[in-house]
């Protein structure tokens, strides 16, 4: 497995501003004191005149993206998803969320994936926080074929984005000919017919790694990315549903209100279906290495398997 | 425009504030009659804007802060012609364009929705940058309460605004020295607020915001200002042109009823004749 290349998220962001600032000249990227750790440093070097540091005082950065947005400009405002959805909840639904403003918010150190910072630093309630406004979009990559690829499309979309990025370093799993990525647009990664796993950013690996797993004790398990938890691709959730029966989620967040909850919306109102939500069960991380939560938090391959397979008994 | 028309104008804006926020039933007429000399000094004689295109591209930009004073803002841009004065009593109303609360996707001629205080200053400081970065020469306007710079987030823009320097920036702070809770000084001082803005780098300037003569002199030289922000820290009266509201915390936001309602154009009416 060593072969495999990973690379984080975050550093995939920082590489795309770069990749795709000639693009779109109105792109400024603003930063709260961490430029180093979002990676944003990148962009800073590259076009030191279009990077905006703040300091740390996030909710002013947003309240600045605002008005930079009505000015025409597309800022990015980059932190760590607790302060970029978290602490600044209020100003991204107001100054941001409320009048629409063409703001694209790039949360880093996403999850617990954060590590040793502990629970203070790892946020597992952004989706649910951000995918309650209005208007917003909420997409959460898997690697970084799909972080670049997301943030090359949040840049063509008009209207406030919020992109979910990992401080660990993941595997690139998005390398096959013909991935196109799609703002909603779920993405199949395997045929199944026992059970349906839909997962979104890091657990999309352990999912598919799950559904190997599951394969060698003659369980189909059909793998769905959902990239996009809102606006969510009802379609490819329900037909995989109506064909299998069983759904499990599988998110690096709290399972109130992320890609399982959203899930679960879809389902609840359209084609009531058993479901299982892997995640983070309703408590606060804590300090360890990215490799050892994620196990602890039953979010890697094998613990997947093991509760989908429990679940599909 | 000289003071005697400027003070024509501004008392057509409070009478509007009055009959908008008595049309709805509820809204902060207080913040509003305080502020309403200085909205109509931005509107009709500061601002580089055009009420015939409000997104014209160079145009100055103004950001309610203080959003609660709704009225005031509306009154002014519906007397300066963005749209009809006969409008104004729908504020609040199901389905009207005014609402509670600056919304810039309704509204012509608001640049800014805004509300929850402390968030206005932050988005005229990206305008400001903007600018800066654009190399274009508008300058950008924001109005305050007295009370709202309680907010952290006013202090976090102001550092920003002082370390950049941006000298396109007046930051307007209404002290009428009333909030819900009674007077600023009992319920969280904020005083000195001069000294705070100097302590950030602004340029600061006080002044009465009653007086024409006044804050055209501020807006000169907050112009002739350069690298640093300016401040105008505006001493006012509550209520200001109507006889009960003035200096009175209970008409932060309460709409006037019928009977006071017509005291209150009495009152303006007797200023109207005063500068016939």
């Amino acid at each position: 497995m060593s072969d495999i290349k990973k690379i984080a998220t975050r550093e995939s962001y920082g590489n795309a501003l770069v990749e795709y600032a000639e693009d779109f000249p109105d792109l400024v990227v603003l930063d709260a004191d961490l430029a180093g750790a979002t990676k944003t440093g990148t962009f800073k070097k590259a076009y030191p005149d279009r990077h905006i540091d703040c300091g740390i005082a996030e909710a002013n950065m947003t309240g600045i993206a605002a008005g930079l947005a009505t000015c025409g400009k597309i800022p990015f405002i980059s932190s760590f998803a607790m302060f970029a959805a978290g602490r600044n909840f209020e100003q991204v639904r107001n100054s941001i969320g409320y009048p629409h403003l063409n703001v694209k918010i790039g949360a880093t150190h996403a999850g617990v994936t954060v590590g040793e910072d502990g629970a203070t630093h790892q946020c597992n309630e952004d989706v649910a926080l951000m995918r309650t406004i209005p208007g917003m979009t909420v997409i959460v990559p898997s690697d970084d074929i799909e972080a670049r690829a997301a943030v090359r499309a949040a840049l063509e979309f008009k209207g406030p984005v919020y992109l979910r990025f990992g401080r660990a370093a993941v595997p690139v799993i998005n390398d096959k000919p013909g991935y196109k990525f799609e703002i909603g647009k779920g993405v199949k990664l395997r045929e199944g017919s026992d059970v349906t796993i839909v997962a979104s950013g890091i657990c999309v690996d352990s999912a598919v790694n799950a559904a190997e797993l599951l394969a060698a004790d003659g369980i189909s398990a059909e793998v769905i990315n959902i990239h996009t938890i809102k606006p969510i691709d009802k379609d490819i959730i329900l037909e995989s549903a109506k064909k299998t029966g069983k759904v499990v989620t599988v998110e690096e967040h709290s399972v109130i209100g992320g890609l399982g909850s959203a899930v679960c919306d879809v389902l609840a109102e359209n084609l009531p279906t058993p479901v299982k939500k892997i995640g983070v069960q309703d408590v606060f991380g804590e300090s360890g290495s990215a490799a050892e939560l994620v196990k602890k938090f039953g979010l890697d391959g094998e613990s997947v398997y093991k509760t989908v397979k429990e679940f599909v008994k | 425009m000289d003071n005697l028309e400027l003070k024509r104008h501004a008392n057509a804006v409070r009478k509007g504030i009055v009959t908008a926020v008595h049309g709805a039933k509820a809204g902060h007429p207080g913040g509003s009659l305080s502020a309403a000399d200085m909205f109509t000094f931005l509107y009709f004689e500061e601002m580089n804007i055009d009420p015939k295109d409000p997104k014209k591209a160079d145009r100055d930009r103004f950001v309610l802060s203080k959003g609660h004073t709704a009225p005031g803002l509306y009154s002014a841009l519906a007397n300066r012609g963005y749209f009809p004065v006969e409008d104004l009593p729908t504020l609040r109303h199901l389905g009207s364009y005014l609402q509670g609360h600056p919304c810039m996707q309704e509204t012509p001629g608001v640049d800014m929705s805004s509300g929850s205080l402390g968030q206005g200053i932050s988005a005229a400081v990206g305008m400001a940058l903007a600018a800066k970065l654009d190399n274009k020469d508008y300058r950008v306007y924001t109005l305050l309460g007295d009370g709202e710079i309680q907010e952290g987030q006013v202090w976090e823009a102001s550092m920003f605004a002082g370390a950049r320097g941006l000298d396109n920036l007046v930051v307007i702070v209404d002290n009428n020295g009333l909030q819900i809770d009674g007077k600023i000084e009992d319920v969280c001082s904020p005083y000195p607020i001069d000294k705070k803005f100097e302590a950030f780098n602004f340029h600061v300037i006080n002044i009465d915001g009653h007086d024409f003569d006044a804050i055209r002199a501020a807006f000169d030289e907050a112009k002739k200002t350069k690298g640093m922000p300016t401040a105008i820290i505006m001493k006012t009266v509550k209520g200001k042109g109507v006889s009960y509201m003035e200096n009175s915390a209970g008409w932060h936001g309460k709409a006037p009823n019928d009977e006071e309602y017509k005291v209150a154009m009495d009152d303006l009416a007797a200023i109207d004749a005063q500068l016939a």
